[in-house]
């Protein structure tokens, strides 16, 4: 077969990359022998393959690297911080829920009664002794105690009834029976209306 | 078929080394990421110029094909080339860019003639290889990268992906959405045009402190 200068410069890049079948690449391989103008050609197309082939030729503007490692190392962060931040969340997320969820079945279906973070249950009271209670806190008291809140609705039981109810000794008048009384405070302290405000606003979701 | 008589050169060395590192990083080892792209990262950014010609945008491109290559890293399969892989994510970034944001210039009178059209290559006597020890300099790389730009968008492409990003033909055509018989001729346009486009520098005085003989033109 033979082959004229167009049909090389056709086929030339694909016998370049190894793109053409062994006869037409003997048919080239003769032409190429016979003619200066396509040897010409042949040398050009493979030097201009060969130098924007070189790995040199790939070149980037200054700090391109450093940019883009930056760029990738905050998106990775970004990806790690939120799958770690994740990870924790929603197994914790999904406890408080269900911890939830049964402190409001509970709260709703047992009638507790509300104390004070600062009330403690009593030690060594007769059970006979005369208290009173009244509908402002989960307190009990002596008679005459100035801490009684909601006078109008104060009752005298006795302690045992009070503590079965769930009233707690009042840390002024009754601290002897404290184990952790708050000595040395008597009802003229400073303290002493902070406190029981304190109680009071303690003791008001239980109402 | 023979052996392409072009020494593909790999600037990877893709094996074992790279498996791990995909491995690794789809496990979780996010920080390798960089590591397994750094050695592409040149060809990432010279397949985002070719489209978008234009270095601001080619490296912001690059970057965010970074970023998309990273968040899909788990679908990457080995029987693909990585680099392959990593090309085409950024090729199809790069082209994204150009149809939503049109700011890459018109195309000039040659992209719109038949590409079927014959190319005949200007008729120079001789040709002398331009050795490629001549890439040490920055203004013969400056002079290369030139020519390339004056190339029409469709040549420019098939070329850089084909001779600069050596995919293969077939990869060219799958990562451009043309046919395999486009990108051959598409590939020979560009391979002659730069040949003549050389050709003519050595006329310009481009090459001028190159080492040939006294008195020789190099064709």
């Amino acid at each position: 077969m033979v082959v004229n200068c167009e049909q090389v410069w056709r086929e030339i890049s694909n016998y370049v990359d190894g793109e053409v079948d062994a006869a037409l690449r003997g048919s080239m391989d003769e032409h190429f022998r016979t003619c200066k103008r396509c040897a010409s050609v042949l040398a050009g197309t493979r030097n201009v393959a060969q130098l924007y082939g070189d790995e040199r030729m790939l070149e980037v503007p200054a700090g391109f690297s450093r940019r883009l490692e930056k760029r990738l190392a905050k998106s990775a962060v970004t990806g790690r911080g939120w799958s770690s931040l994740a990870a924790w969340l929603i197994p914790v997320a999904a406890i408080a829920l269900f911890t939830g969820a049964l402190a409001l079945v509970d709260q709703l279906t047992f009638k507790h009664p509300a104390k004070s973070i600062l009330a403690e249950p009593g030690h060594d009271i007769p059970p006979d002794m005369l208290v009173v209670v009244s509908d402002g806190s989960k307190v009990f008291h002596v008679a005459g105690c100035p801490f009684i809140h909601d006078k109008a609705t104060e009752r005298t039981i006795t302690a045992k009834q009070a503590m079965r109810a769930g009233y707690v000794p009042c840390s002024r008048c009754l601290r002897q029976y404290l184990k952790t009384g708050l000595t040395g405070q008597g009802p003229d302290d400073d303290n002493a209306e902070a406190e029981d405000g304190q109680e009071e606003v303690l003791s008001t979701p239980g109402h | 078929m023979s052996e392409p008589e072009i020494a593909l050169h790999n600037p990877a060395q893709t094996g074992l080394r790279e498996r791990d590192l995909i491995l690794s990083v789809q496990r979780g080892q996010h920080e390798l990421f960089y590591e397994l792209v750094r050695p592409y990262e040149r060809r990432v950014y010279a397949a985002a110029l070719a489209i978008l010609r234009n270095e601001h945008d080619a490296e912001d491109a690059a970057q965010e094909a970074m970023l998309k290559a990273f968040a899909n890293i788990g679908q990457f399969r080995a029987e693909a080339r990585f680099s392959t892989w990593l090309i085409q994510i950024t090729v199809n970034e790069a082209l994204m860019r150009r149809r939503r944001e049109r700011t890459v210039p018109m195309e000039g009178i040659d992209d719109r003639r038949d590409e079927e059209s014959e190319y005949a290559p200007r008729d120079f006597a001789d040709w002398r290889e331009i050795p490629s020890e001549a890439l040490e300099r920055k203004e013969v790389r400056q002079r290369l990268a030139e020519a390339l730009s004056t190339l029409d968008r469709k040549y420019r492409e098939v070329f850089v992906l084909r001779d600069m990003e050596h995919l293969n033909i077939q990869e060219t055509a799958e990562a451009l959405g043309i046919t395999v018989a486009s990108v051959k001729t598409r590939l020979l346009r560009a391979r002659l045009m730069l040949r003549d486009l050389l050709a003519a520098g050595w006329e310009q005085g481009w090459f001028s402190r190159l080492p040939f003989e006294k008195g020789n033109k190099p064709w």
